[in-house]
C-alpha cells in the first residue's frame, strides 16, 4: 500500500542516506527529528496511552471492561458487523478498482489524464462533503430511488440501511485501491504479455499467470489500505447507517461522549487499534513471503 | 467508448512511461467495450457525488430534494450571514494555516533528520511518525479529547492546530521524504566547497530543489486539516468550532439547503488549490 | 607522451598568469602526513604521505577502490581522515569544514545547481564571499572567457552537452581564484573524442592559472598527458609518486610498471652478476642492471624497447635474447604491435614504429633481443596478477 511502501521505502532510504552523509555532523540531524518527535508523543502517543490506561482502570483495575465487550452479544455482533463492512467495502473496491486501474495503464495520454482526475478529485474533496452527498443521493426520494423508479423498481429505503452504507463507502475508499494499483500496474513491463503469449498462453491465461501475480503488491496495498480505513470509519456509518446497525467507532463515540463510560469505550478502542494492527502484521508478513518468492 | 481506440495509439508524451501498448485483455472487441464501458461507470460513480451538491446549493426551496426545481442563490447569502457558519469557515481556515506551517516544517525537519542522522532507532522513530495514518479516529479522538480536558485545549485554537498537526505530520514527511531521496546530495558538497555552510547551503540548495515535495506536503497538511471532523467533533466547543464539525452537526439536524452552499465551496477551494499547485509543480518539472 | 623526465613541478614553475588572465593567482604547497581513513577493519586510506608542490598538476592515479577519490575528499574537507595531518601552506587544516577550506573542486557529474543558471552558478561561491555585483559579473566573464563559454551565462545546465556542463563545473570552481583545484575524474562520464580536447582545455587552463591542481583518474593515458607528477595509488597508499616518464620508465614496482603503459613481463630466479642481476628465465639467463632482494624476480621491458630478429640470432655484448614465437599482430597506422609467445607459453608484447616495421609473420619463429640496461629490474609480486586479470 501507498502507506507500508512508504514506511519501507524511507526506511531503506534512510540507510542509504547514512552511506553517502556528509561526514561530518553525523549524530546531529537526529536534534531535527525531535520537534516532531515530541509533537507526536503528547498529542499522539500520551492520548493513545490514556485511552489503553481507561480500558484497564476505568471505573476499577483489572479486565471488566474487556470482560463487559465479550461478554455482551450486541458487542460481538457490532464487531462482526464492522468486520463484514470493512470486507464488503475491500472487495467491492477492488473489483472495480482492478480494470480502472488497468484501464490507465493502457490508455493514452489524454484518456489517463481524465480518468485520472476522477480518481483525484474525489480524493481531495472532503469526507464529510462527500458523505453528506451520499446522504442527499440515497434518501427514499433520491436520485438513486429517481432512476431505479424510471425502471419500474424500487422505491428501495438506502439511507439507514448497511447497504447503503457500503455504497457510500465503497466510493469514498475507492481512490485509495485505484492510486496504489495504479502506481504497481504502470510499472508492469507491458511486453511480458506478448512474450507469455509467445511461449503458447491463451491471451487469459497470460494475463492470469503473469500480469496478476505482478500486480499482487498493488492489491494488497490497496486491499489493506481500504480495509483499515473501513475498519475505523465514522462518519459515514454515523450519517448513512441505521443507530441499530452501528459499527464499533460508533459505538465508542456512544460509549464515550453519550454514556461517559471512558473505560468500556476506551476497551473497545484497544480491540480495534489491535484489529488494525493485527491485519497490518498480517499483511507485512504475507508480502515479505510474496517478495521472497518473487527475488529469491 | 469507440473514440478509445485511436486514442490509445496517440503518440506518447515525455509525461508518460516509455514502454507499454498492446494490452492483453481488450485485443478482443467485446473485451475493449467493456473494460472502457467499466471505466466509463466508475468514472461517473467517483465524480457524480462529488458533484452532486453543486446544484443543490442553488435550489429555490427551503430542503435537499434533488434536483432542484427553483433556483436561487439564498443559501449563500443565508451561509455568510449566519455568524455560525461564517465563524466555524474561518476557524477552519485559520487552523489549517496554522496547520500547514507548523506541520510543514516539523516534517520537512524530521524528513531531513531522518535521511541524514546516523543514529540508532530511526526505523522505529520513522514508524511513529507515520502511524497517525492508521490509527482509527475515534480512538485518537477520545484519547486527545480526555488529554485535551486535562490540559484545558478543548475548544481552543491550539488544540485543533497540535491535533491537526500530529494526523497531517505522515502526509508531509511522506514526500518531502520521497524528493530528498532523489535529492543529489553531491550538490551539498559542491555548495561546500564553494563556500556554503550548512544552513546556507540547505537555504540556497537543498531547499529550493525539493521544494515541490515541500509544496505538496504543505498542501496535504492544509487539506488534511480542513477536511479533519472526527477529532474535531471531540475538541471542538460551542464557541470553537470548524467548518465540517458545523456541517456534521447540520446533517444530523437541519434540512437546511446552506450545507450545500458550504459542501459547494468547500469543493471550488480544495480543487482550486490542488489543481493550481499541480498546475505549478508541473510546469516547474517541465521548465527543470 | 610528455617527456617530462625534469623534476616538479613544471608549469608550476612557469610565471604566474603568463596567460594575462585575471584569475590567475599563487598556487597552494599541500601536504598530506600519514593520512588515513579506516571503516572499521577496512582502510580506505592507509597512511598517505605527499607534498604538492604550488602550482603543480599532481594527479591521483589507481584503479576504482584504491583510495584515491576518499583522499582527494579528504583534502577537500567532505571526507574526515581517521588520522594523519592535511596542511596547506604550512596550516593544519584536517578541521576546516569544507566550506572554509577555500578550494575549488570539479566533480566528476559535474555537480552544477539545476535550479541556476549557468551565470548563477558560476555567481554562487562570489555571493558566498559577498563580492559586490560590479565585480561578480566582471568575474564570471572571465571565467566563462577562460573556458570559451562566453555566450552560456543564461542558460539552464540542462541546456547544455555534458562537455559544456564540465566546463561550467571549472568556470564556477576557479571563479574565486582558489589556490588549489582539485579534480575527481572530471571528464570520466565523456566519448573519448571530447575528453582528448578536454584535456588540452584543462592543461592550458593549468597554465593560464598557477593554481595548484589535484586531479583524480583511472585513466593512465590522461594521466601521462595532464600531470606535472602523478601518484600511483593502490590498495590505499600510494606506490610510487614520480613525473610521467620517471614512472614510465623506471617503475618502481611492479604494479606501477603494468598500470602505467604497456610491458612483458619475464619472471625468474635471480642472481647477482658484478654491477647487475642475472636472472634465469626459460632456460636462459637474461640480465638486468641493479639488485633487488630476494630470489624471485620479474624484468619489465616496455614494448618499444624490444625488437625482433630472425630466429637463431645470437645477442650481441650488451643485449639480452629470447627465442619467441609469432601469435598475432595488429596494425595500428603510425605503429604496429606484435604479439608473442615465448617457451614458457607467458606473452610478449613489441610495438615497431612504422617506417622500421619488421617483416614477420604471425607464426614465425623468431628471436626477441633488447638491451641490458632496458631492463627493469624488480621483486616479484604474484598479487599484482590478481588486479589485472
Amino acid at each position: 500500500m501507498v502507506l507500508l511502501d512508504e514506511l519501507s521505502g524511507t526506511a531503506r532510504s534512510a540507510t542509504k542516506g547514512r552511506a553517502a552523509a556528509r561526514e561530518p555532523g553525523g549524530r546531529r540531524p537526529a536534534l531535527l527529528i525531535l520537534p516532531a518527535l515530541i509533537a507526536l508523543a503528547v498529542f499522539f502517543l500520551y492520548p493513545l496511552a490514556v485511552v489503553a490506561w481507561s480500558a484497564f482502570t476505568d471505573p476499577a483495575p483489572g479486565l471488566g471492561n474487556f470482560t463487559w465487550f465479550f461478554g455482551e452479544p450486541g458487542n460481538l455482533r457490532t464487531l462482526t458487523r464492522t468486520f463484514t463492512t470493512a470486507l464488503w467495502v475491500t472487495l467491492i473496491s477492488l473489483v472495480l478498482s482492478y480494470p480502472y486501474a488497468y484501464a490507465m495503464t493502457v490508455a493514452g495520454p489524454r484518456v489517463r489524464g481524465v480518468l485520472t482526475m476522477l480518481v483525484l478529485l474525489p480524493f481531495w474533496t472532503s469526507l464529510m462533503v462527500r458523505t453528506f452527498a451520499w446522504v442527499i443521493l440515497l434518501q427514499d426520494t433520491g436520485v438513486i430511488n429517481q432512476i431505479l423508479g424510471a425502471f419500474g423498481l424500487g422505491p428501495f429505503s438506502l439511507i439507514r440501511t448497511q447497504t447503503g452504507v457500503i455504497i457510500g463507502m465503497v466510493q469514498l475508499l475507492m481512490p485509495f485501491m485505484v492510486l496504489p494499483l495504479y502506481a504497481v500496474m504502470s510499472g508492469i513491463d507491458q511486453r511480458l504479455l506478448p512474450a507469455a503469449r509467445s511461449l503458447g498462453a491463451r491471451p487469459a491465461t497470460a494475463f492470469a499467470t503473469v500480469y496478476m501475480p505482478l500486480s499482487l503488491p498493488g492489491v494488497s496495498a490497496g486491499c489493506l489500505t481500504v480495509f483499515i480505513s473501513a475498519l475505523g470509519f465514522y462518519i459515514t456509518p454515523a450519517l448513512l447507517g441505521s443507530p441499530t446497525d452501528a459499527m464499533i467507532s460508533q459505538q465508542i463515540f456512544t460509549q464515550v461522549n453519550g454514556l461517559l463510560k471512558w473505560g468500556r469505550g476506551g476497551a473497545m478502542g484497544v480491540v480495534l487499534l489491535g484489529l488494525t494492527l493485527a491485519m497490518i502484521a498480517l499483511l507485512a508478513v504475507s508480502l515479505r513471503r510474496a517478495g521472497r518468492r518473487v527475488n529469491g | 467508448m469507440s473514440t478509445s481506440a485511436p486514442l490509445r495509439q496517440a503518440p506518447e508524451t515525455s509525461m508518460s512511461t516509455p514502454r507499454r501498448r498492446t494490452p492483453a485483455v481488450g485485443t478482443s472487441r467485446l473485451g475493449r467495450g467493456l473494460l472502457w464501458g467499466l471505466c466509463g461507470i466508475v468514472g461517473l460513480w467517483l465524480i457524480v457525488p462529488v458533484l452532486v451538491v453543486i446544484p443543490l446549493s442553488f435550489t429555490g426551496k427551503p430542503s435537499l430534494k434533488f434536483p432542484p426545481d427553483s433556483w436561487s442563490t439564498r443559501w449563500y447569502a443565508n451561509f455568510f450571514a449566519d455568524t455560525a457558519w461564517t465563524s466555524a469557515l474561518w476557524t477552519s481556515v485559520e487552523v489549517a494555516l496554522l496547520v500547514t506551517v507548523v506541520a510543514t516544517a516539523l516534517g520537512t525537519a524530521a524528513a531531513l533528520g531522518l535521511t541524514r542522522a546516523r543514529v540508532r532507532g530511526l526505523g522505529a522513530a520513522q514508524g511513529a511518525m507515520l502511524a497517525p495514518m492508521i490509527v482509527p479516529g475515534v480512538v485518537l479522538a477520545i484519547g486527545t479529547y480526555s488529554v485535551f480536558l486535562k490540559l484545558q485545549l478543548v475548544g481552543t485554537l491550539a488544540g485543533f492546530v497540535m491535533a491537526h498537526t500530529v494526523l497531517a505530520l505522515p502526509f508531509v514527511m511522506i514526500p518531502v521524504t520521497a524528493s530528498l531521496r532523489g535529492f543529489d546530495r553531491r550538490l551539498e558538497n559542491a555548495a561546500a566547497s564553494l563556500g556554503a555552510g550548512s544552513w546556507t547551503t540547505f537555504r540556497s540548495v537543498t531547499l529550493p530543489l525539493v521544494a515541490p515535495g515541500v509544496a505538496s506536503g504543505a498542501l496535504f497538511a492544509f487539506v488534511t486539516s480542513f477536511d479533519e471532523v472526527v477529532v474535531s467533533l471531540f475538541i471542538q466547543s460551542p464557541y470553537l468550532q470548524t467548518l465540517p464539525v458545523k456541517m456534521y452537526a447540520s446533517v444530523t439536524r437541519e434540512t437546511d439547503p446552506t450545507i450545500a452552499a458550504a459542501a459547494t465551496m468547500i469543493i471550488v477551494l480544495t480543487t482550486t488549490l490542488v489543481f493550481t499547485a499541480t498546475f505549478f509543480v508541473a510546469r516547474r518539472n517541465r521548465a527543470q | 607522451m610528455p617527456s617530462s623526465t625534469t623534476p616538479a613541478p613544471l608549469s608550476g614553475a612557469a610565471p604566474r598568469g603568463r596567460g594575462g588572465n585575471r584569475l590567475a593567482g599563487r598556487g597552494a604547497r599541500i601536504e598530506l602526513i600519514d593520512l588515513s581513513k579506516r571503516y572499521g577493519d577496512f582502510a580506505a586510506v592507509d597512511e598517505v604521505s605527499l607534498v604538492v608542490e604550488p602550482g603543480e598538476f599532481m594527479t591521483l592515479l589507481g584503479p576504482s577502490g584504491s583510495g584515491k577519490t576518499t583522499t582527494l575528499n579528504i583534502v577537500a574537507g567532505f571526507v574526515g581522515p581517521t588520522s594523519g595531518s592535511l596542511k596547506v601552506d604550512g596550516a593544519a587544516i584536517e578541521s576546516t569544514p569544507a566550506h572554509k577550506r577555500d578550494m575549488g573542486v570539479v566533480f566528476q557529474h559535474y555537480a552544477l545547481f539545476p535550479h541556476l543558471t549557468v551565470a548563477e552558478n558560476i555567481a554562487y561561491p562570489l555571493k558566498r564571499r559577498g563580492i559586490p555585483k560590479a565585480r561578480r559579473a566582471e568575474l564570471i566573464g572571465t571565467a566563462l572567457d577562460t573556458v570559451h563559454l562566453g555566450e552560456y551565462g543564461h542558460r539552464y545546465p540542462r541546456e547544455l552537452s555534458g562537455g559544456q556542463q564540465q566546463r561550467v563545473a571549472v568556470a564556477r570552481a576557479i571563479v574565486y581564484s582558489p589556490r588549489v583545484l582539485l579534480m575527481d575524474e572530471p571528464l570520466g562520464a565523456l566519448d573519448k573524442k571530447l575528453r582528448d580536447w578536454l584535456q588540452l582545455e584543462i592543461k592550458r587552463i593549468h597554465a593560464q592559472l598557477g593554481t595548484t591542481f589535484v586531479y583524480v583518474t583511472h585513466d593512465q593515458e590522461e594521466a601521462l598527458v595532464l600531470s606535472d607528477r602523478i601518484a600511483v595509488f593502490n590498495h590505499g597508499r600510494i606506490e610510487q609518486v614520480g613525473p610521467a616518464g620517471e614512472l614510465y620508465e623506471r617503475p618502481g614496482t611492479l604494479f606501477v610498471a603494468k598500470f602505467l603503459g604497456e610491458s612483458t613481463v619475464l619472471r625468474g630466479d635471480t642472481t647477482r652478476d658484478g654491477d647487475g642481476s642475472a636472472v634465469g628465465v626459460c632456460a636462459r639467463t637474461l640480465r638486468a642492471p641493479g639488485h633487488i632482494e630476494g630470489p624471485r624476480a620479474a624484468i619489465i621491458v616496455r614494448p618499444e624497447r624490444l625488437a625482433v630478429r630472425p630466429a637463431g640470432d645470437r645477442p650481441e655484448p650488451g643485449w639480452n635474447a629470447l627465442p619467441a614465437t609469432v601469435a598475432g599482430e595488429i596494425y595500428l597506422g603510425s605503429s604496429r604491435k606484435l604479439e608473442l609467445t615465448l617457451p614458457d607459453g607467458s606473452p610478449a608484447l613489441v610495438r615497431e614504429q612504422a617506417g622500421a616495421l619488421s617483416d614477420v609473420r604471425k607464426g614465425d619463429e623468431v628471436t626477441l633481443t633488447w638491451r641490458v640496461e632496458d631492463s627493469v629490474l624488480l621483486p616479484d609480486d604474484p598479487d599484482v596478477e590478481a588486479v589485472f586479470t
